[in-house]
């Protein structure tokens, strides 16, 4: 999931995909492509390795250091390898009224790690994350693109469960 | 026929009314009340950032922010307003304050604060001192105390090259080294990475910034984070001589000024105007390589501001007497030195003399507590 | 029940597809202003509507598209700001999964009015499965000839572009959007030149929010004279409200502007009161940005008013008394919340988020968040209350972009109004930094 093939290069279809997206937008604009561009790397690495972004780069015909400058300033992108299921915790107030403190602190327990850090067995990888949007359902969490909303101790051991099988 | 003139515009500025070409900035309507009369000169607004020879500087460090009391009829903006001086244009009628008005200079203060409280203020071992504008910023506009006391921000050390040395921490973000990579290199390689107050200027992966103009970036940079290697702690400014200088060079206009220690070539910089802008960029061989007496023909000691501590030492003590009040300033406040004590060398001696004092502040201290 | 303008149709099963869509009056709207009506009209219709920005700044939105420079031979864009990340504010997001199409209408409509043929929907990448739905249903709408080239064969054509964020709050600022649909860091740009003169890609730009251009369908089609009789005064038409916290139904609410906020949080049509056995203690009413009011400052201004839910009312009494209703991001607090942590967790949000261009803000966030997180943690130090006020007085309106001054009205106005409580963190160390800790148990006990 998180290895990185060499030489670089994405699938057929996500490299048709990247195409369709440059063509979005206006002759000589293809930089606009960076950020959608990058969201599509990571789905196929797991996160972008600085060879990743050189061959973004490459694909858009900008500079390398465009690339790093864009992908450190997002918090999105993973500049590092994680676990197979990224778990991005909210801690923003209207989630953290919500009882989100506790349910972290749970969470944490529960897979033995901090933020910031991997499981032993690479399944989990938990992130802090701010303001996800969703705060009148709180406290909420997110792996990849699905949200895990009004979570409760109860849930927490439900999903961790449901995605260690 | 006749000549069409530009419609100039006309504005006040710290009471004074300028009149400038449609277009220009504040800050270079400040600058030309001082060019044309020098007592002026303090009234210009202080940049951090900005610099006019890198189009799209500026706007960032807000030290230059100055007061509109009063826009013009065609801008709906409401005034009054602080705005960056480096970056608005001037608009007919306008009245500005800088240097007369209290909240101005409030705010300026503040953005002094701002920018030092993560600076490692370590000046005593920084190789800018002395033409760092950072500390002309603070002695000019700054508090001599702090209220920072959490801990100041960190970064690990890159390695950028054999002839830059970057030194993140004392790093103010006004971007010139970025533009100054975009705009006169032919290939970036450093940019500003992260963000918040974790945004670092760094390549990313380790890669030396290789190219042959890349070391303007030392000049351009307005603080100690970016220095030249070859003149590393090698000596301070202000012992050394400044010369213009020319050379004939294929890659740059070979004119720039180099540094004495003596004889000996210490370092080599691109010439700067009064704003401390570098109008003609140099090429790294000139920078880097031509450091000796034969590679450059001498045009004569380069003008120095008196104001400035590189003048230090540079004129003889007959042709700038000391003005009185300093003389009796001085007299009052410094302590004169004992010099009367023995000269020890033995090291039982300094040793046991270095217990007894270890003693006497620990007493000291003790007392002052009891107190 | 009040009237509903964006989400009447909202809770149809299948809305989400065309065909639903369609079946109860949607691009009804696109169909009017493509064949009966010219450019011109349908900005004036926004204009009549009184329609506000509905992402926080509340500016006329009718007259931010009068702004549009319109030199000849360049392209305009019209950009939706889908970027919702304030904290509190989540009714985008809610308004796009449940009902796309009202968005996609809403960007024809507009960008025929201010004629751009490429239009962007720029949505925060955390909702990359909202970013899916949009796809889905400007695939569709193009299948039914409402987007592309040609549309219904009058000519007009369109294209619609949904743009991924990456992460980063600041690209809620419209300059720091534009940068980032350029490929770029998320830093505000200074203005002028504001977008409407040069924005993306230097050409002339609007940028609206996602609820803003929603409501454009509604306004084509009852005319803007009838959304201006919506509301009161110059709060016009509808607003959705995000209501989080501590109360009994929090949830994403459209209230007719000008609503009292005792209705607003007590009446079950919307949040329900305070959850059980609790009792308010304060409010944000309009994202984490805007002054937090204590519990005697709600529902009653100062001068013993109604305190509604409009503009006009909510900033009654500025920010002495008053706050803002920004974004409509509603967080309430019973007295379980403790001010002083909340403060600290909102200034680390500010810190986190703030993108480093400008020193003020770069430098100032970092240091309140600090200063904060001592105080909550039991190393607070008198002098840092006033401290705190200075730092956010010498950011509030010196910064590029209006980030400065968000970071900076939390942490004045949770002091201004809750200065006891801070006092009593410092006073009491040991007991405020445990967890859980909050004021009134210890003036209770």
């Amino acid at each position: 999931m998180t290895e990185t093939s060499n030489p670089v290069a994405f699938t057929p279809e996500r490299l048709e995909k990247v195409k369709e997206i440059i063509d979005r937008y206006p002759a000589g604009r293809q930089k606009s492509a960076l950020l959608p561009v990058l969201h599509i790397a990571q789905e196929q690495w797991g996160w972008v390795s600085s060879e990743v972004m050189d061959y973004v780069a490459g694909l858009l015909d900008i500079l390398p250091v465009e690339v790093y400058e864009v992908a450190t300033f997002y918090t999105m992108y993973h500049l590092d390898a994680v676990g197979k299921h990224v778990i991005e915790y909210c801690r923003t107030g209207p989630c953290c009224l919500m009882g989100g403190e506790d349910i972290y602190d749970y969470l944490k327990e529960k897979l033995g790690i901090n933020a910031g850090e991997t499981t032993p067995d690479g399944l989990f990888t938990l992130k802090e994350v701010e303001c996800l949007a969703a705060c009148g359902w709180g406290p909420v969490f997110q792996i990849r693109e699905k949200f895990y909303m009004n979570l409760t101790r109860e849930k927490v051991d439900q999903i961790i469960e449901e995605l260690s099988k | 026929m006749e000549e069409v003139k530009p419609q100039l515009i006309k504005i006040t500025f710290d009471g004074i009314e300028v009149e400038v070409a449609p277009g220009t900035t504040i800050m270079q309507a400040a600058r030309k009340i001082a060019e044309a009369d020098e007592s002026q000169a303090g009234l210009v607004p202080p940049a951090m950032c900005y610099y006019k020879p890198l189009p799209s500087s500026g706007g960032k460090c807000r030290a230059c922010l100055v007061r509109v009391a009063q826009g013009s009829a065609k801008d709906p903006r409401p005034m009054p307003k602080l705005v960056p001086s480096c970056i608005t244009q001037v608009q007919e009628g306008m009245v500005v304050e800088n240097t007369t008005n209290d909240a101005v200079l409030e705010t300026r203060k503040s953005i002094v604060e701002f920018l030092l409280i993560n600076h490692p203020l370590d000046c005593p071992i920084c190789d800018q001192a002395g033409e760092c504008h950072l500390q002309d910023f603070a002695f000019e506009h700054g508090s001599a105390k702090t209220r920072y006391e959490e801990e100041r921000r960190t970064f690990d050390k890159i390695d950028i090259g054999p002839n830059i040395q970057l030194h993140m921490t004392r790093c103010i973000l006004c971007y010139r080294c970025v533009y100054t990579a975009d705009q006169i290199t032919n290939k970036r390689e450093h940019g500003v990475m992260g963000r918040g107050d974790a945004a670092e200027i760094s390549t990313y992966i380790s890669n030396a910034i290789d190219n042959e103009f890349s070391g303007n970036v030392i000049d351009v940079c307005p603080v100690g984070a970016l220095t030249d290697k070859t003149f590393r702690f090698k000596n301070r400014v202000w012992f050394s001589k400044p010369e213009d200088a020319h050379c004939e060079c294929d890659k740059c206009s070979g004119k720039a000024i180099v540094w004495y220690r003596g004889d000996e070539v210490i370092r080599v910089t691109a010439r700067k105007n009064v704003w401390g802008e570098v109008n003609e960029f140099i090429c790294n061989t000139c920078r880097f390589d031509r450091k000796k007496t034969s590679d450059w023909v001498l045009e004569g000691p380069t003008k120095v501001k008196r104001s400035s501590v590189i003048s230090a030492n540079k004129y003889r003590a007959n042709l700038v007497p000391k003005p009185d009040f300093a003389m009796k300033l001085a007299a009052t406040q410094f302590k004169p030195i004992d010099d009367s004590r023995p000269y020890v060398t033995d090291t039982e001696t300094i040793r046991e003399q270095s217990i007894e004092n270890n003693d006497k502040a620990n007493h000291r201290s003790l007392l002052s507590q009891n107190n | 029940m009040a009237r509903k303008i964006l989400t009447e149709h909202i809770n149809v099963p299948g809305i989400e597809t065309f065909d639903v869509y369609r079946k109860h009056g949607g691009y009804t709207a696109v169909e009017k202003v493509i064949k009966t009506m010219t450019p011109e009209e349908v900005v004036e219709e926004a204009k009549k509507s009184g329609v506000r920005g509905r992402g926080g700044a509340g500016f006329p939105m009718g007259m931010k598209w009068g702004f549009l420079a319109k030199p000849e031979g360049v392209p305009r864009y019209l950009v939706c700001n889908a970027d919702e990340s304030e904290p509190g504010t989540f009714k985008d997001h809610h308004l796009m999964k449940s009902i796309p199409h009202l968005l996609i209408e809403g960007m024809i409509v507009s960008s025929f009015a201010l004629g751009a043929n490429k239009s962007f929907i720029y949505v925060r990448g955390e909702l990359m499965y909202v970013i899916r739905i949009l796809e889905k249903a400007i695939e569709e709408a193009k299948a039914k000839g409402f987007l592309g080239k040609n549309i219904l064969g009058s000519g007009y054509d369109l294209e619609l572009v949904v743009q991924p964020g990456g992460g980063a709050y600041i690209c809620g600022e419209e300059t720091a959007l534009l940068e980032s649909l350029e490929g770029k860091r998320g830093n505000p740009r200074n203005k002028p030149p504001f977008p409407a003169v040069k924005g993306l890609y230097q050409s002339p730009t609007v940028v609206n929010n996602v609820e803003s251009i929603s409501n454009m369908p509604w306004i084509i089609n009852n005319g803007g004279d009838a959304y201006a009789a919506i509301g009161i005064g110059r709060s016009t038409g509808t607003k959705l409200i995000s209501a989080s916290g501590h109360i009994r139904k929090p949830g994403v609410y459209e209230i007719e502007l000008g609503v009292s906020v005792d209705e607003f949080l007590n009446s079950d049509e919307y949040c329900g009161g305070i959850r059980d056995g609790h009792y308010l203690k304060a409010l944000v009413a309009g994202g984490s940005s805007v002054p937090i009011l204590p519990a005697h400052l709600i529902t009653k201004t100062a001068n013993g008013e109604d305190r509604l839910m409009s503009y006009e009312s909510l900033s009654d009494g500025s920010f002495a008394t008053g706050t803002m209703l920004g974004s409509g991001g509603f967080i309430v607090f019973d007295e379980t919340a403790c001010i002083v942590r909340n403060t600290w967790n909102f200034s680390r949000f500010y810190h986190h988020e703030s993108c480093g261009q400008c020193s003020p803000c770069r430098e100032g966030t970092g240091w309140m968040e600090k200063v904060l997180h001592r105080i909550e943690h039991g190393h607070g130090n008198m002098h840092d209350i006033d401290l705190l006020v200075d730092i956010s007085k010498k950011i509030e309106g010196n910064t590029i972009c209006p980030l400065g001054d968000a970071a900076a009205w939390p942490v004045a106005s949770a002091i201004r109004h809750f200065r006891d409580e801070f006092v009593w963190h410092i006073t009491h160390p040991h007991e405020a930094s445990q967890p859980g800790a909050v004021y009134r148990d210890a003036v209770l006990a």
